[in-house]
């Protein structure tokens, strides 16, 4: 932060391309709409508490998705609860984001051969921008899957959506 | 305290008939099986009876005993025909300690069983469960839908030895 207050106390403007400013903004406070479907959400709700503090990123659980930028699919999603995350989804305003986190979300894990009701993968029915792999993952594993998201919204532009 | 073979000949002498038998010589806990348009009236004597006193039913599933003959449907797929489907209750009386097993078998084309959940309530998702997953109709049961497959799953019931999983459930894809 030292070299940014710097810049506001001697001259209060600051020098930047649109993209990159609102890139910077964006992957600063991505709200998340915490979607917790099974074992993983309790890995994703470790990464909200004080100990591995997801907010430090600027990542806010929100309740509604008209509120939130990314959707965290953490869990077994199953058919049933398929068309109610397509639903969610397409309520969230634009631009939004998708991580996929855990092998069920990513490709229906265990479930793969038996599981008669579980989708093989969320991104059947939604675009997902980041896969975070694990049964279930980490906390640090949901963290770098943040920073890789981050990182691909650092590089979009206003012309062409990249993420 | 009594123990399964007891409230064997205490149910014997009552419903006659309609007790059927009781195993024990099975690597697991001893079961009297039933016959099903009486299950109601057993588990009512078993509730109210003042020296059984079964009041709490711990559990009730299921089961596809797939011993039915094996057949080709009508796409090429394996079906069974005949044979049955059971509901097995595991009982215990809170006050006497004793627990009892009830087994009750249903022919397959047409599994019908009588409901208990007029006895213990909580029978109503269990037995709700029990038709999502085996088919099994229960007579009397106040709300008998689905309660974990969509409501409108019409691949018939998953559980079941010949289920064929779906192609597709509204555009998406199903198998891997």
């Amino acid at each position: 932060m030292g070299l940014l207050d710097q810049q506001f106390n001697k001259e209060s403007i600051i020098v930047t391309k649109v993209d990159d400013l609102l890139n910077w903004a964006r992957l600063s406070s991505l709200w998340q709409m915490g979607f917790g479907l099974a074992c993983c959400a309790i890995e994703m709700m470790a990464t909200s508490a004080s100990h591995y503090d997801f907010d430090r990123f600027g990542v806010i659980p929100r309740n509604s998705p008209r509120q939130s930028d990314v959707i965290i699919v953490s869990g077994t999603v199953t058919l049933k609860m398929a068309i109610r995350i397509k639903r969610l989804y397409e309520q969230m305003p634009d631009p939004k984001y998708v991580i996929s986190m855990g092998s069920c979300s990513n490709c229906g894990g265990p479930y793969w051969e038996h599981g008669y009701h579980v989708l093989k993968g969320v991104d059947r029915v939604i675009p997902v921008d980041v896969y975070v792999p694990g049964c279930p993952p980490r906390p640090e594993a949901l963290l770098e899957g943040l920073l890789k998201l981050q990182e691909k919204i650092r590089n979009e532009s206003l012309v062409k959506k990249t993420a | 305290m009594k123990n399964p073979e007891e409230i064997f000949n205490i149910l014997k002498e009552k419903f006659g008939d309609a007790i059927i038998e009781f195993a024990s010589s099975q690597p697991v806990d001893p079961f009297i099986t039933v016959k099903p348009n009486e299950i109601d009236k057993i588990c009512r004597f078993l509730f109210d009876n003042d020296e059984l006193l079964f009041d709490s039913l711990m559990n009730l599933s299921g089961v596809d005993d797939a011993n039915g003959k094996k057949a080709a449907g009508q796409n090429g797929d394996n079906i069974i025909e005949g044979g049955t489907l059971s509901v097995y209750y595991h009982l215990e009386s809170t006050k006497f300690k004793h627990k009892l097993v009830l087994k009750t078998s249903a022919p397959r084309e047409n599994p019908e069983v009588n409901s208990v959940e007029s006895i213990w309530r909580h029978a109503d998702w269990h037995e709700r469960e029990a038709y999502d997953l085996f088919g099994i109709i229960f007579l009397n049961h106040p709300d008998l839908r689905r309660i974990l497959m969509p409501y409108d799953w019409e691949a018939g019931h998953p559980l079941r030895k010949d289920y064929k999983n779906p192609e597709f459930y509204h555009g998406m894809k199903v198998p891997y």
